[in-house]
């Protein structure tokens, strides 16, 4: 458990008022430095005192990436400090995006979607006890992971994916975005880049100590979304504990384009079963031609867990992924 | 006026008490309690940065400016209830996990433990002792002695500024909205079912005095 303590301890900070000073203060501190946005994942490394960075960069200010404004090409565009309810509410997010606004709206609490951004909750470390403990595993720089051993308690980690870590990615919109083939644009020193959201993502086989391709330097500035298939159907479900503040166990979001009663296309992903949200590109081949019944989506769940491999006290969430493919598959609308 | 390195070359020789009543009778004053801890690291990166923000700062709380000498990793809650004396802001689990810190920021709640002081600068806050108006009393706190919503009520000023929340979003929430719109605080006493009474009772109450 990690030690509760009341003060998290010093640090400089600055408030940039613009992605330009934003960057490079990033640039400027390097490892030492660390960007608050919602601060919600932030102030848990703080007060245990695990992460100590001598200087803290408060995007607060930086309103250039607040906000929703129509893309290029009827799209959508998101800044990535916009708050996880005015994502959750915004018009045309519930009427064209259904799948993002569902997926923003059963983030943890109202509290936390009122503060907590959609960048931040897409670039979120996972939640790992051992490693947010401040254990030296894999991911922390060492040389073990501490929840794979036969005695570990790793009910909420992966069951693909793994690469020597076996943490799960626990956000909520990351695989909605990954489904709606959003886009991430992301500022440095050197300029602005692109990812398609599927590429954002990395396991521990590319990367073991980070959960994106971000790297220092690298600020998530928007997310832009692309026009929807017509007539798209969609699928979001989130399984946790609690109905209210808790981490997914597992979770789908599906988009699904049916014509004439058969399955044209459809991107079909899942989260918080391995270190990044999964895209089931074997299940969406399956599927393909197949009218969107519950035959359908048994054969789809079937395949979905074909290459997975339970620890210890998780085997519960390969019958739940499969559950959920099927649903997805079966309940779109 | 010690210098520091006086201090420093005293430390070596004297014990701990020696060395504090040599500093009382040299006069050190409490001002220089920096050189004092000089390199024990608990005052470490004290000496401002370029471009970084000043501790001072003015806050607008329950409708007043306040000047503030806040440290910059100081949240919200601690700033609330340990300088400016506003104790209704309580501290529960001190990790967004309770909501019993909950307040309002430009009328949107927020978990008071969980948000720098220097970044609610230049934002309206309001803690639940910004409620009463003129003596009257929040038709949410009116609704609270009705109902007798809670039973320990520690958890209660949290509840209480999410239902003036709630009540800004949606004036007229069933039950089951009311119940995901408090869904961000908890009662250890799990004393919900009159705690949503107290929330029904608060918006038929807002709505007669609006």
């Amino acid at each position: 458990m990690a030690v509760i303590r009341d003060m998290i301890p010093p640090f400089e900070l600055y408030q940039p008022a613009g992605v330009d000073d934003a960057v490079r203060l990033m640039d400027e501190h390097g490892s030492d430095g660390w960007v608050l946005a919602g601060g919600l994942d932030t102030f848990d490394w703080f007060k245990d005192r695990i992460k100590r960075p001598a200087a803290v960069i408060d995007l607060g200010g930086v309103d250039e990436i607040r906000g929703i404004t129509g893309g290029v090409d009827g799209g959508l565009d998101i800044g990535a400090m916009t708050s996880l309810t005015d994502v959750a509410e915004h018009a045309d997010v519930q009427s064209r995006y259904p799948l993002l606004a569902d997926a923003a709206g059963l983030v943890a609490t109202p509290q936390i979607r009122n503060q907590g951004t959609l960048g931040g909750n897409i670039v979120q470390d996972t939640r790992c006890w051992y490693y947010r403990s401040g254990w030296p595993c894999y991911r922390a720089g060492g040389n073990i992971c501490y929840a794979a051993t036969r005695r570990s308690m790793n009910r909420e980690h992966c069951i693909v994916g793994a690469d020597r870590c076996v943490a799960v990615n626990p956000s909520d919109t990351a695989p909605a975005l990954v489904a709606l083939d959003a886009e991430m644009v992301v500022a440095s020193t050197s300029g602005e880049r692109t990812y398609p959201a599927v590429d954002f993502f990395i396991g521990p086989d590319i990367d073991i100590e980070r959960m994106t391709v971000l790297e220092p330097g690298d600020l998530l500035t928007r997310v832009v979304l692309p026009v929807p298939w017509e007539g798209a159907r969609w699928y979001f479900e989130k399984i946790r504990d609690r109905k209210s503040w808790d981490f997914s166990l597992v979770s789908v979001a599906s988009m699904i384009s049916v014509q004439g009663g058969v399955i044209q296309d459809a991107r079909i992903v899942v989260n918080s079963i391995a270190p990044y949200p999964v895209r089931m590109g074997a299940v969406e081949a399956a599927i393909r031609g197949r009218e969107p019944s519950d035959e359908t989506g048994q054969m789809a769940g079937e395949i979905a867990v074909e290459d997975a491999r339970a620890l210890r006290h998780n085997d519960y969430k390969i019958a739940l992924t499969r559950n959920l493919v099927r649903r997805s598959i079966r309940d779109a609308a | 006026m010690l210098q520091p390195e006086v201090i420093q070359s005293r430390r070596g020789g004297f014990t701990r008490r020696k060395f504090i009543k040599g500093v009382i009778a040299a006069g050190a004053t409490a001002s220089a309690a920096g050189y004092l801890f000089r390199g024990s690291g608990v005052l470490t990166p004290m000496l401002s940065a370029q471009d970084a923000v000043e501790r001072l700062i003015t806050l607008n709380i329950n409708g007043q400016q306040r000047r503030v000498d806040v440290p910059k990793h100081e949240t919200l809650a601690m700033t609330l209830r340990y300088q400016l004396g506003l104790t209704g802001t309580k501290l529960g689990c001190d990790r967004a996990e309770c909501g019993a810190c909950t307040v309002l920021l430009d009328g949107v709640t927020h978990y008071g433990c969980s948000i720098l002081t220097h970044s609610v600068a230049g934002r309206e806050v309001t803690s639940i002792e910004g409620l009463e108006q003129d003596g009257e009393l929040h038709p949410v706190q009116q609704a609270v002695i009705d109902e007798g919503g809670f039973q320990c009520a520690f958890c209660a000023p949290g509840f209480v500024m999410s239902m003036v929340g709630m009540l800004d979003k949606n004036p007229a929430p069933t039950r089951e909205e009311a119940a995901v719109l408090l869904s961000g605080n908890l009662c250890r006493c799990g004393d919900y079912d009159k705690i949503l009474n107290t929330a029904m009772r608060a918006a038929e109450l807002s709505r007669s005095r609006a």
